[in-house]
């Protein structure tokens, strides 16, 4: 477009401006006009950036014209260079015709004029005045080389090397987890020796927050899991004429396996969460190096009392979840089936040894304590940004869901080897 | 209307000007009545005691908090009497620095100045590049600054970065809230420098809330001190005929002392130079 642009303007002789060039040309071509972002006041920096070529034997002037200013620059004009004539020796740019200039408008400026110097021409700049040129000089001293940006690396080396990343980083979160576990336990077996030191108003405040608050939504979902298990059961069972079997499925599923796994899951998303949130937000608040510094031992402060509240809750709050699942199953049972309360409650304890439901408690106080000491070593892990947050407490779910349902199936496994 | 917002409406040289200024947190009244009006070109530095509503006064001008009541006017018009277009405008003719820099931590320095060029700009992506790193120099970071995440830079580099970006848009006023606090002084004597070389070569009116009394001497032209919910204004020498005890302690006790004999030795020095 711009070799086109000048093309015109060397076959129209004399002064001409693109401004005024012929009306035969579509002039969206030619007249750059971009109607940026409306100033209040101030004088005019609306009219548009333009800019013409005019040759005079072996002489080129580009005229600058209108405001070069952040708001209107384009690209339409970001390489006025390309409009000179590469034959060009000598190159008068005149930006006696601005009305107004900033650091970008300046910057362009410098730019063309270098660019117009390793082209070869022999090139000044006239008409500024002393605002313009000041301005200029400063942008012209501030025009370092810059570093390009990081190359994108190779799809296929990126792929390995995010592989290889993700590994080493895998290992040692599994390596530091580990250390964290001795640490806790160390604590744990610290404060068993002089329980006095354990900070009992944390731990009464955090068994009230993860315990007593979580009440309402853990019960609703273990009733609505009883419920759904109910019904999918007495749909497939009722084929064989088995209804009263749906009373065993409720039984044993919600006892040996979504009483805990719900809990767990909920627990880890509402206080392991809520965990990592408190500590990073305290160490991005550096109140966990002002703790160090005064002499208190985080590891006894913060994770401690959060460690041994969640061990106290999760047996309880099982034990609440498995009520309620046996409730929705009870529930759906009366409704669908016709299987009375009473013919349910006899049915479930032929269905279910006091085992399934030890079962169930067993894992209780261990998925509290992961859960908690995930929540905790993830908030500990927090840099000082507020970006590192949020990353850290998706970490801890995930981490901490992850690491339930392993083991989970881990005593899913030796349970059956112990056959119980 | 009061005598000192009549004085204020004599004075036509005016890019900001406050009148009548209330502003309320609940019961408790940060400012009461108060005046304040700021000209073309010049650096302007408010201090005031803490809690006294130095940073209150800069978010209210900006409109990051609504006044209770008063007029403030800015290029003219009433800021709140804009539509949401017209504040958009407005936004572009100024731009803040906050105190540490407020960079967003997910994008590195080029990136972030990029953020307003994106957003408000046609400027194409090269041009946009090179006006970012360009920025960059302005701001005296070096050129490999460009590339890092805040998280990688020191406290005086995201302050530069941040002043990098708030000079994105070409502003025509700046706000900076406390530019030199945490600064060592070699930084914050650097940063006053580029401060004051900036406002020479594009112009800028600058609005500094600071507590940096080197800072004031060495490139305020005026200050407003906040006392009794309204300000006092004027250049330091006029402010020390003010009787009042809270202005005579703070430029003339012993930091303000020292602070005004460094900026006389300095300017002594500037006229041997000369």
């Amino acid at each position: 477009m711009y070799r086109v642009l000048s093309r015109i303007e060397e076959a129209v002789a004399g002064e001409v401006s693109s401004a005024s060039t012929p009306s035969a040309f579509p002039p969206a071509s030619l007249v750059v006009s971009v109607p940026g972002p409306r100033r209040m006041s101030g004088p005019g920096p609306r009219d548009p950036p333009r800019f013409a070529v005019t040759r005079a034997g072996a002489d080129a002037t580009l005229k600058l014209t209108g405001a070069w200013t952040t708001q209107n620059l384009t690209a339409a004009v970001a390489a006025p260079e390309r409009a000179v004539p590469s034959d060009a020796v000598r190159v008068r740019v005149d930006i006696s015709g601005l009305t107004a200039l900033d650091t970008a408008g300046a910057w362009l400026v410098t730019r063309t004029l270098r660019h117009l110097r390793k082209a070869g021409h022999a090139v000044e700049l006239v008409g500024s005045g002393a605002a313009a040129a000041s301005l200029i000089e400063t942008v012209a001293r501030s025009d370092v080389p810059v570093p390009p940006p990081p190359p994108p690396d190779n799809p296929l080396v990126a792929i390995v090397v995010r592989i290889g990343r993700a590994s080493v980083f895998i290992a040692r979160e599994a390596r530091d987890l580990i250390n964290f576990l001795g640490l806790t336990v160390i604590v744990l077996g610290r404060l068993g020796l002089r329980p006095w030191r354990l900070r009992f108003t944390a731990l009464v405040s955090h068994m009230e927050r993860a315990g007593l608050n979580a009440l309402p939504i853990v019960g609703l979902i273990a009733f609505l899991i009883g419920v759904v298990l109910a019904y999918q059961g007495a749909d497939q069972l009722a084929r064989f004429g088995a209804q009263i079997f749906t009373v065993n499925l409720v039984g044993i599923g919600v006892l040996r396996e979504m009483g805990i796994l719900l809990t767990a899951i909920m627990v880890a998303g509402r206080s392991g969460s809520a965990f990592t949130a408190q500590i990073g937000t305290m160490a991005v608040n550096e109140e966990i190096d002002a703790m160090r510094t005064i002499g208190l031992d985080p590891m006894e402060v913060l994770v401690a009392p959060r460690v041994i509240a969640l061990v106290l809750v999760m047996p309880l709050l099982t034990f609440y979840a498995d009520l309620m699942g046996l409730l929705g199953g009870a529930v759906m049972a009366t409704a669908v089936l016709d299987i009375s309360f009473v013919r349910f409650a006899r049915q479930l304890s032929e269905a279910v040894t006091m085992w399934s439901f030890w079962v169930g408690i067993i894992k209780a106080p261990l998925f509290g304590f992961i859960i908690a000491m995930i929540g905790c070593y993830e908030g500990l892990k927090v840099a000082r940004n507020a970006e590192s947050v949020g990353r850290q407490t998706t970490r801890a779910v995930v981490e901490a869901v992850f690491l339930v349902i392993v083991l989970d199936a881990l005593f899913s496994i030796l349970f059956s080897v112990l056959g119980i | 209307m009061t005598e000192s917002g009549t004085t204020a409406h004599r004075d036509e040289q005016a890019i900001i000007r406050i009148s009548g200024l209330v502003t309320r947190f609940g019961a408790n009244v940060i400012h009461d009545g108060l005046d304040l009006t700021v000209r073309p070109r010049e650096v302007i530095g408010i201090v005031g005691a803490s809690g006294s509503g130095k940073s209150v006064l800069l978010r209210a001008i900006i409109g990051l908090i609504r006044p209770a009541a008063g007029r403030i006017e800015v290029f003219g018009r009433d800021i709140r009497a804009l539509d949401a277009r017209e504040r958009q405008a407005l936004r572009q003719r100024w731009a803040m620095l906050f105190q540490d820099g407020a960079l967003f931590s997910s994008l590195t320095v080029a990136q972030n100045i990029e953020v307003p060029l994106i957003e408000h700009t046609r400027i194409p992506p090269p041009l946009r590049r090179e006006l970012a790193a360009l920025k960059v120099a302005l701001a005296g970071l070096p050129p490999e600054a460009a590339h890092k995440y805040p998280a990688e830079l020191s406290g005086g580099m995201r302050k530069r970065a941040g002043l990098a970006r708030a000079l994105a848009l070409d502003p025509e006023i700046l706000f900076l809230d406390e530019p030199t606090a945490g600064l060592d002084p070699i930084g914050a004597a650097r940063f006053d420098a580029l401060i004051a070389e900036l406002r020479r070569t594009l112009a800028l009116t600058v609005v500094m809330v600071t507590h940096d009394l080197d800072s004031l001497y060495a490139i305020c032209d005026r200050v407003a001190v906040l006392i009794d919910k309204r300000v006092k204004v004027g250049t330091i020498e006029s402010l020390l005929r003010e009787p009042d005890p809270w202005i005579r302690e703070y430029f003339l006790g012993p930091r303000g002392r020292a602070a005004r004999q460094a900026a006389a030795r300095a300017r002594g020095e500037h006229a041997n130079e000369g």
